[in-house]
Order: structure tokens, then sequence, then C-alpha cells
């Protein structure tokens, strides 16, 4: 359980260059990170849901190769032993804010999330998702924050946001007749399922993202799960390949891209911070991306 | 001979066409044995308020007929060319329409200029074959604006006999599509958000600033990023000829099948020149239109794009055509699928 006093917070402005250390060692500088006396308002933990042990039904992401044809994932029993500690509610903008006033996470309003003349990003609304943030600003902040209350937070694997996400978890199989058809006949299946999915899935919110709850809780309490705003997780992009009789020949795993979680699943490369410019050439791109984290089963 | 009767005395037949809203086109023949006639048109100029992009970008937009590009008019050489253009009493401001295809007093716009709730008739003999642009024209910098805020279109003047190759062969189209492509300049506020305008004349000056950069906001097909896909992607079958119809009425362009080729292509969109064979990007002059033929040879999703793709990927100039059929293996097969890194001889 969270403790009921949270640490202080790291004060003493760090350096440009222990903000990018941290960014780069991620998780590891996690357990290294010293506790500087704070000036600022504490850390307050966030607002956790725990999950018990439980079974549910769960499709790898990886891309599929069965003897030359793209395939799904087989659909399996996935039991979660332990208890699952994740956020209630979407890291907001206001929470994103302290990381970067701490030196530690990058603003949002960077070079590199196509911001014109330097504009300021005007979705960054303090009481809603932060968004335009890439993998590695949320791991930074998941260092961050894990520096700042002493706990170990981090991303959620792709296991356990389906899990977490329960109800609102969409599986993303092959489309029936995408499965053995030729080049022509499968894009047009996969265009038509994208097409289908997409049709007004916005309609009311666009892409900006809206206050904590406008999306309501699942069943597990966890709010605005498959919302307008996608999730980071932590899983990497995993081709396999499998023999004719389903056995696995071959996994290559590239870290370099991450796989993100919401209304579909979506595969986006570490450093993108636009949902927009994320996914590849076809198939529509998530509405917005922001991020939740879970604390370490471990402890 | 008194003036407007030039038509009438030579008593020719009269045929009014309901104009369709693109990226189709009104029913026409390809080639025609009949004499000419007189082609009867009706244009409204529209001014309102749309949206351009799927983040409701919004953009006070003037059209003729409503849609973005205006409709495309066909009709074969020798036709005239009737057009009675309406500019509504709900409109603020004059419009006009010069033809590049029609002859002398500015295409038509210094016969065609009216204010709001007037009408005007113009006629003019189609003389030379090809697809031409026609847009708004009202004089100074209104002129640049009505046509960077959407009021252009095209006639396509088709030879009597229909359209040829370079050896003089037939060609025929089983499907025709028009694809208008407009460049936008959407102002942005001071946090870098795209502003909306309460009214046209509120827009005009920060517009119009925008526009002296000369770099678009939005490069579209037919209005709207995403206005030819999706849903509203153009739909063809594997061994259709299918004719497509490019105007640009500001800025060049340069067109391209993503997987396909261009047959026959009609650069600078006049029929009377051979039509270039084979092509794989070609070249929309601005303030021009161009025709390309192309026969899809395999299934699935083509992309017709901008292909300066910063404009295709980043600012919309993307249309997709959806074709069904079989695959045709011996035109491409996926030898391996993708899998981990081979050993080659050399590296054992």
């Amino acid at each position: 359980m969270p403790p009921s006093t949270p640490p202080t917070l790291a004060s003493q402005a760090p350096s440009w260059a222990l903000a990018l250390l941290v960014v780069l060692l991620g998780l590891a500088a996690v357990a290294t990170a010293n506790r500087l006396s704070s000036a600022q308002a504490p850390i307050a933990l966030p607002d956790l849901v725990e999950l018990g042990p439980g079974a549910f039904r769960y499709r790898d992401p990886a891309d599929v190769w069965r003897d030359g044809q793209p395939t799904s994932a087989p659909l399996q029993s996935i039991r979660i032993a332990g208890r699952l500690r994740i956020m209630r509610h979407q890291v907001t903008a206001a929470d994103y804010q302290r990381c970067v006033k701490a030196q530690a996470c990058l603003a949002i309003d960077g070079a590199i999330d196509g911001a014109i003349d330097g504009a300021i990003d005007a979705d960054a609304t303090p009481d809603r998702p932060v968004v335009k943030v890439s993998w590695r600003d949320a791991d930074a902040y998941a260092a961050w924050l894990s520096r700042s209350t002493g706990l170990p937070f981090r991303l959620p694997t792709d296991r356990e946001w389906a899990y977490a996400a329960g109800s609102r978890f969409a599986d993303d199989a092959e489309p029936a007749d995408a499965q053995g058809a030729d080049p022509g006949r499968r894009v047009l299946a996969r265009y038509d399922k994208d097409v289908d999915r997409n049709a007004g899935r916005d309609a009311g919110f666009g892409k900006t993202p809206q206050p904590i709850g406008t999306f309501g809780a699942n069943e597990h309490g966890l709010l605005d799960v498959a919302g307008n705003v996608w999730e980071w997780t932590d899983t990497c992009f995993v081709r396999t390949t499998l023999d004719a009789l389903g056995a696995v020949e071959a996994n290559v795993v590239n870290c370099g891209v991450r796989l993100v979680e919401g209304r579909h699943r979506a595969y986006m490369p570490d450093f993108i911070r636009d949902a927009r410019a994320g996914g590849c050439s076809v198939g529509t791109p998530p509405s917005a991306v922001g991020f939740r984290l879970v604390l370490d089963a471990a402890r | 001979m008194p003036a407007a009767a030039a038509a009438e005395a030579l008593n020719l037949p009269r045929q009014k066409i309901e104009l369709v809203a693109p990226p189709y086109v009104h029913a026409h023949e390809q080639a025609t044995t009949a004499g000419p006639k007189i082609m009867e048109f009706r244009l409204v100029a529209e001014e309102k308020q749309i949206v351009i992009d799927d983040e409701g970008t919004k953009l006070r937009a003037m059209t003729f007929n409503g849609s973005i590009p205006a409709p495309l008019m066909v009709v074969h050489e020798g036709d005239y060319v009737e057009v009675t253009l309406v500019n509504p009493a709900s409109n603020t401001m004059p419009h006009n329409i010069d033809f590049h295809s029609a002859t002398g007093a500015s295409g038509g716009g210094d016969l065609t200029l009216i204010g709001p709730g007037e009408q005007v008739m113009l006629r003019w003999k189609a003389t030379r074959t090809g697809v031409f642009i026609y847009h708004c024209i009202p004089g100074g910098p209104m002129v640049p604006w009505h046509i960077a805020s959407g009021m252009s279109g095209a006639v396509m003047v088709l030879p009597r006999d229909g359209l040829k190759d370079g050896a003089g062969k037939p060609l025929s189209y089983d499907r025709v599509y028009y694809l208008g492509e407009q460049d936008f300049y959407v102002p942005r506020d001071a946090k870098g958000k795209f502003k909306s305008y309460t009214t046209h004349v509120d827009a005009f000056a920060d517009t119009m600033d925008l526009m002296h950069k000369l770099i678009p906001t939005h490069v579209v097909f037919n209005g709207a990023v995403g206005a030819l896909t999706g849903k509203n992607a153009m739909p063809a079958k594997v061994g259709e000829r299918v004719l497509i119809i490019h105007s640009q009425a500001d800025r060049d362009s340069r067109p391209h099948l993503v997987g396909g080729h261009g047959d026959y292509v009609w650069e600078t969109g006049k029929f009377a020149n051979p039509p270039q064979t084979d092509l794989e990007t070609w070249f929309i002059r601005g303030g021009s239109a161009g025709a390309a033929l192309y026969k899809f040879l395999q299934p699935g999703i083509v992309a017709y794009v901008n292909h300066n793709m910063i404009e295709a990927f980043e600012l919309g100039a993307t249309a997709h055509f959806r074709v069904e059929g079989p695959w045709n293996e011996d035109l491409m097969t996926q030898v391996r699928a993708p899998g981990p890194l081979q050993k080659t001889n050399l590296e054992r």
C-alpha cells in the first residue's frame, strides 16, 4: 500500500544534463536517485486503482506471419497472479508541468511537436490529460515521479494495460476476409475495418483532450480508458514468424517503436509526440496520445 | 448580327445540364456524331463556412454551387456554353467568372460581374479541346482571395470524335473523376490555433497577410483533408480505364499514383496535343488543369497524391482509389515474408 506521508520533492534545480541523464537512464535512475530537500510543495501520490489477481482473454500485440501469410496472434487466456496498481486517470497537463518545472521533463511546447512560431500548445489545459508527449517524455515522467515519491512508477506493459482496461480493451484480430487473402484484398479488408471503427469516433469531442472523467469509468474504476486520448505502453514492437504448423521460428523485437493503447492498438516511434504523425502510412492514427503509470508489482 | 443572337441564328438544339458535385461528373458522350449544341449550365455563387480538416478547422469559403472545386462542365468542341451565374441576395460580395476555355473579355469575367441579388447569362463558343479551369476574378486582391477561398472549377471540351492517343487511335474511359486541388490559408491565433471568423469580411485582412507568405496551411483535394479517403475513397475495378482530371488554380502540383502510372497523360490538359505515355509523376501548372488516363491493374488502395509528400501527408493532398478485383501475382509477389535477417553466403 502507498505510504501515508509522501516523500518530498527534489528541489535544487537539477541541471539540464541531469534531466537528460534521467531521460536516458529511464527507470534505471530510480534506484540510484537521491532525495534532496525540497522547498516546493510535495508531490501527492497519484490516485491508484488496485486490481486483484484474475484471468482474461488476450491476444499478444505481435505482427505475426505464419507460413508467409499475415495472421492474428492466438487468443489466449492470461492469468495475472499478483495485484496491479494503476493510475485511476491519465497524467494531466498540470501533473506533467510539475515535472517540467523540476527540469526532469521536456516542456510540451518543445520544438519537435510541430508547434508553429514557438506557440504554446493550446491543448495544455491543466485539468485535462497531457498529450503530445512521446514515450521518452512518459518514461522521463515515470523516472521523476519515482524519485519524487520514492515509489517505483513505470509505464504499463500491454498485458497490464489490457487487464486494467477490462471491457474497454479492443481486440485487434486481422479481419476475417484478410486472412489468407492476396495483397489487394488484404489491404482493402484492413482499410474497411479502419474506416468502420473510426467512423465518428471523436464526435462531439474532436482530438482535444477533455476534462478527467469525461469518458466515464470502466468496471475497475479507471477513468477515460479508450476515450479520445490513447496511452503509451512499455511494450516494444515484435514481429513473429511462425512455421506452417504454428511453431515460432523467430521473434524480432524493435524497442524504438512502442505500442500505444486505446480504442485500437497503434505503434509509434518512441520519440514521436504528435499522434497524427504516429502509426504507419495505412490506418488512422490515434486522436491524441498521453499516458498513465503503474506502480511496479515488485513493491 | 444583333448582339446575343449569333447562336440562335444557327438554330442549334439546346441541352440543359444538371451539374453534380465533384469528384463525380455529369453524364456525357465521350464522342458524338451529333452537331454542335447550346449547352446550358447554372452556377450559383455561395459564401459559407466549411470545415476543412478533421481537427474541425473552419474556413470562410466561397464556392460555385457549394462545392470545392466547382463542378466539372463537359461539352464538345464547337458547342456553345451558356452559363447563368446567380449571386444570391444572402451573399455579401460581387462575383464573376473567368473561363480559361473562352475567348475575350477576361474569359467572360468583364461581362459577368454581379452583386448580391443579381444574375447574368454568358454564352461562349468552345473552340479548343482540353480541360480548362474557370475561376472568380472580381478584381484587385479579391481575385486571389476568392480563388484561395474555393472559387474555381473546370470545363472539359472533348473532341467531337473523342480522345486519341499519339498515333490517332481512339481512347475511351470507363469512369471519370474530377479532383480539384486547393490551397487554403487559415490564420492562427497567438497560441497557434487556427482562427475562425464570424464573417468573410472579418477574415479578409488576416487571410491576405498569410497568403502573401505563399505558404498554405492546407493543400487538399475536394475541399477538405480526407474528402476523398476512407468512406469517400473513389471506387474503381481492376481492368477499368479511369480518366482523372486535376485542376489547380493557384499553385503547381505533381500528381502521382502510388503503385500505378499515367498510361496517357495530357499534362497541359489540351487534347490537340498527343498524350505522353507511361508517366510516373506529371505536372499540373498553377492556373491549369490536366488529364490522365490509367487502367487499374492491381486491387487495393491506390493513393493519388501530390508528390511533394510534405503537401500530401502534412497538408492534406492525398486522395484514395478503392480498387477491387483479382491480384496479379506476375506483376508483383512477396517472395519472402518479413522476418529476421538471413545469413548470406558472403557472411558465412
